[in-house]
């Protein structure tokens, strides 16, 4: 009977294992996620680059991130203001 | 040529030092040729766990800066014929040694010792960089707690940025009724989370306290259970595949986890 009712208060109460491990995953997210600016300066460079074969792009109100998404995998989230389509890329002349 | 074998971790406290003496004399007590390092110059300790302390005449320091030969450096174990210990510097900082004088260091004991491991000192510094420089495999000591783990997780990827993959973790401290009543991370949790492999887990053990306080280390004594749990680390780090040892408060976990990990050595 006790051993029932400790189990059923148990269940209700989080174990603080279970905390810890959540408190980690997400604290590891931000730790491993802590790339160098110059690192992030590179990789949006070459992002323009791509990205301009085939848009006029505005690259002064760009945005490039990593974050992490609610499966607590991270994730690169890039903001790129478009200013217009180049014509010959869209007909892949 | 003998193996060169960091211990680190990155938190302080977490048993760094008592592990590396306790591996050390492991390997002594099968007859294998020991060196241990003591690379955390200004603290020193691995010499009073060791219970040498009164014996130190010249250190690291000296060897790298050529007041005295490396031989001379060595102290040899009260106990164990085979078992050496080079002690760290207490009066110099840790740029006292370059990552290049380590290496050089390291290749030179390891023409004459089957094992040299390194007692790393806590953090991500300098002292850290020149510590691992001449080894060839890594040992990452946590405890169950967030910041151990955490810490435990930044030294893992200093290292792979240092060129030292596929580390080995030990998770310290283990208390099988806390883990039991889930109160206390498991050996799954912490393994999952680092994605490394175990090399051995060994449990709060009161004995520590009381062989530290001897300086003899607990490996010696067979009654301790963190002396079974060291032996068997020893073990698998000469290659044998050894199960992880089963706990007092054999639960459901630990017979499970006996399973789960038969464990594999790189």
């Amino acid at each position: 009977m006790f051993d029932l009712l400790q189990k059923m208060f148990g269940k209700e109460t989080s174990k603080s294992k279970d905390v810890a491990k959540e408190r980690l995953r997400l604290v590891l997210v931000h730790d491993r996620v802590n790339v160098s600016p110059q690192f992030m300066e590179v990789l949006k460079e070459d992002m323009i680059k791509v990205i301009s074969n085939y848009m006029e792009i505005n690259e002064k109100d760009m945005e490039v991130n990593l974050t992490q998404t609610n499966t607590s995998q991270v994730a690169l989230v890039a903001s790129i203001p478009v200013n217009r389509m180049k014509r010959g890329a869209l007909s892949g002349e | 040529m003998g193996e060169v074998i960091v211990i680190t971790s990155g938190k302080g406290g977490v048993g760094k030092t008592t592990t590396t003496a306790n591996l050390g004399t492991g390997f002594a007590l099968l007859g294998k040729k020991v060196v241990l390092i003591d690379a955390d110059i200004g603290l020193r300790n691995l010499d009073v766990v060791m219970g040498l302390e009164n014996r130190i005449v010249y250190d690291l320091v000296d060897v790298t800066e050529g007041n005295c030969r490396l031989k001379q450096a060595l102290i040899r174990d009260k106990r164990y014929e085979t078992l050496f210990l080079l002690p760290a510097a207490q009066t110099r900082d840790k740029n006292a040694v370059s990552p290049d004088q380590m290496q050089k260091l390291c290749k030179d004991l390891a023409q004459d010792f089957d094992y040299v491991l390194i007692d790393c000192p806590a953090g991500i510094e300098q002292g850290f960089k020149n510590a691992i420089a001449g080894a060839d495999r890594a040992v990452i000591v946590t405890t169950p707690e967030v910041s151990a783990v955490r810490d435990a997780d930044r030294i893992i990827g200093l290292l792979e940025a240092e060129g030292k993959s596929n580390p080995k973790l030990i998770v310290n401290r283990i208390r099988p009724h806390m883990v039991k009543k889930g109160d206390m991370m498991d050996i799954d949790d912490i393994i999952e989370i680092l994605a490394v492999d175990l090399l051995g887990i060994i449990p709060e053990d009161e004995y520590i306290v009381i062989s530290t306080n001897r300086g003899e280390p607990a490996v010696v004594n067979p009654a301790s259970a963190a002396s079974t749990a060291y032996k068997n680390i020893v073990r698998r780090m000469m290659g044998e595949n050894v199960p992880l040892m089963s706990m007092e408060a054999d639960s459901g976990f630990f017979s499970r986890l006996k399973k789960m990990f038969g464990f594999k050595e790189g």
